[in-house]
């Protein structure tokens, strides 16, 4: 059960979280021109995997190097465990080219969680901007697996073009579920596109929630969050109602090596889920 | 049976909410309920300008037809949303086509009849050209945005 959000973990991390344990990949896939998943499970039978919604693992490619990437699959299949994230360096390149069967060390999870538990009778608006949604799905098959204790669930979602959506497939489901409100704007799209073409923050306004009644789930560039939160405070949400997820150059994970420093805080202890109002401060400064 | 008059759905909007009685008549009495079908024009680049529009229901798409890339889709304009302010400024032509992308409920604005009504009414063209430029506030601020690229992988 879920107990707290931003102090401490819920899932106690491995017993030596320095120590990588061995996983094999079962699958590896494609989700858009430079994303990809990858869905694990841990070699030992009886390693701990539950993770919760939000937190992140360090994944170890043998012998190229280890990179924190959000889990983004739903905790309730655990030990099954999935990432998504982009190719951007030679981690995550060598990470692309592993196969089924291959073998990746994964120390975690870590960090701090969504949370899911304060939401229970509000509204939540969950704002997802590119792969910022891969962190925020395992909140939303949490929210969708226990729907009756929410409100109205809405989630706004905006990428750079239709080629860009991630998860289109379960998205297209979720929508047919009629209990959970989605949108989707995309910065830039050719005629053929026949959705909403429009940044992210525009969808605020008028979408379905009770700014008084609601947790706000925030996740995609930080200029993006910033101004997200600015249009949810502008509507009325109160800025401790809202929860942002910070990415840093996290490194040990536990909160020693300072790689992930920010401001008074470490991304990889006391994030990566945050109140906004904790990093309202710092967000927009470009020294921190 | 419940017969709403333009002026009610006039004052129901978001756009116009606050705005005095006697505006709201002004306002009402430059209005028509439109309804357009799927992928049909509203408007195209070059046109006169004549009109402006609030979406009731459905989605609008703005476009321009770039050389080499096809035609474009710059924004959308859905429910509640304002469509339009050449009607403003000469020369009154609309910037870019206009095209539904679903069939589309709007009340339609006559912006000759409307720029009258401002002339004699300073109180109300301001109150008018207030909320235009809020609207265009927010769209700039969008375009901005938009440039930032935000969602780039600049290591790709």
């Amino acid at each position: 059960m879920l107990t707290t959000t931003t102090e401490t973990a819920l899932i106690p991390p491995a017993i030596d979280p320095m120590l990588p344990e061995p996983h094999r990949i079962q699958r590896i896939w494609q989700e858009t021109d430079d994303t990809f998943t990858l869905e694990v499970t841990p070699l030992a039978a009886a390693q701990q995997s539950a993770f919760a919604p939000g937190q992140f693992n360090m994944l170890y490619v043998f012998g190229v190097g280890e990179v924190p990437i959000s889990i983004s699959s739903d905790p309730a299949k655990a030990p099954v465990i999935q990432h998504t994230t982009r190719v951007v360096g030679t981690v995550t390149k060598a990470m692309r080219r592993l196969k089924p069967g291959d073998a990746m060390g994964i120390r975690g999870p870590f960090g701090t969680h969504w949370p899911v538990e304060f939401a229970e009778g509000k509204d939540v608006v969950i704002v997802a901007g590119g792969i910022g949604l891969a962190p925020l799905r395992p909140a939303l098959y949490w929210l969708m697996g226990q729907r009756e204790k929410y409100r109205k669930i809405v989630l706004l979602y905006g990428t750079r073009t239709p080629e860009d959506i991630l998860y289109r497939r379960e998205l297209e489901q979720w929508r047919g579920q009629f209990d959970l409100e989605i949108q989707v704007t995309v910065d830039r799209a050719a005629s053929s596109w026949r959705g909403n073409v429009g940044v992210v923050t525009t969808m605020i306004p008028r979408a379905p929630f009770d700014p008084s009644n609601t947790i706000a789930l925030v996740c995609g560039p930080e200029v993006m969050m910033r101004f997200t939160a600015l249009e949810l405070v502008k509507r009325g949400v109160p800025s401790v109602s809202i929860y942002a997820s910070m990415e840093r150059n996290m490194k040990c994970g536990i909160g020693l090596c300072g790689h992930c420093q920010y401001g008074a805080t470490f991304i990889c202890k006391d994030g990566p889920v945050l109140r906004f109002d904790r990093i309202a401060g710092t967000i927009s400064r470009a020294e921190i | 049976m419940i017969v709403h008059t333009l002026e009610t759905i006039v004052r129901e909007q978001a756009f116009f909410r606050g705005m005095k009685e006697p505006h709201i008549e002004l306002i009402s009495g430059c209005a028509t309920n439109v309804r357009f079908a799927e992928e049909q024009f509203i408007a195209r680049e070059g046109e006169p300008a004549e009109h402006f529009y609030l979406v009731r229901e459905g989605l609008v798409s703005v476009q321009c037809t770039v050389p080499h890339r096809g035609v474009i889709t710059i924004s959308t304009v859905g429910d509640g949303e304002i469509l339009g302010w050449s009607w403003l400024f000469p020369p009154h032509r609309w910037q870019f086509d206009v095209r539904t992308r679903r069939p589309t409920h709007a009340l339609q604005f006559d912006g000759k009849c409307l720029r009258e009504k401002c002339e004699q009414d300073h109180d109300f063209g301001y109150e008018l050209f207030h909320r235009f430029m809020f609207i265009a506030g927010e769209r700039l601020e969008a375009t901005r945005m938009q440039l930032l690229d935000m969602y780039a992988n600049h290591n790709h």
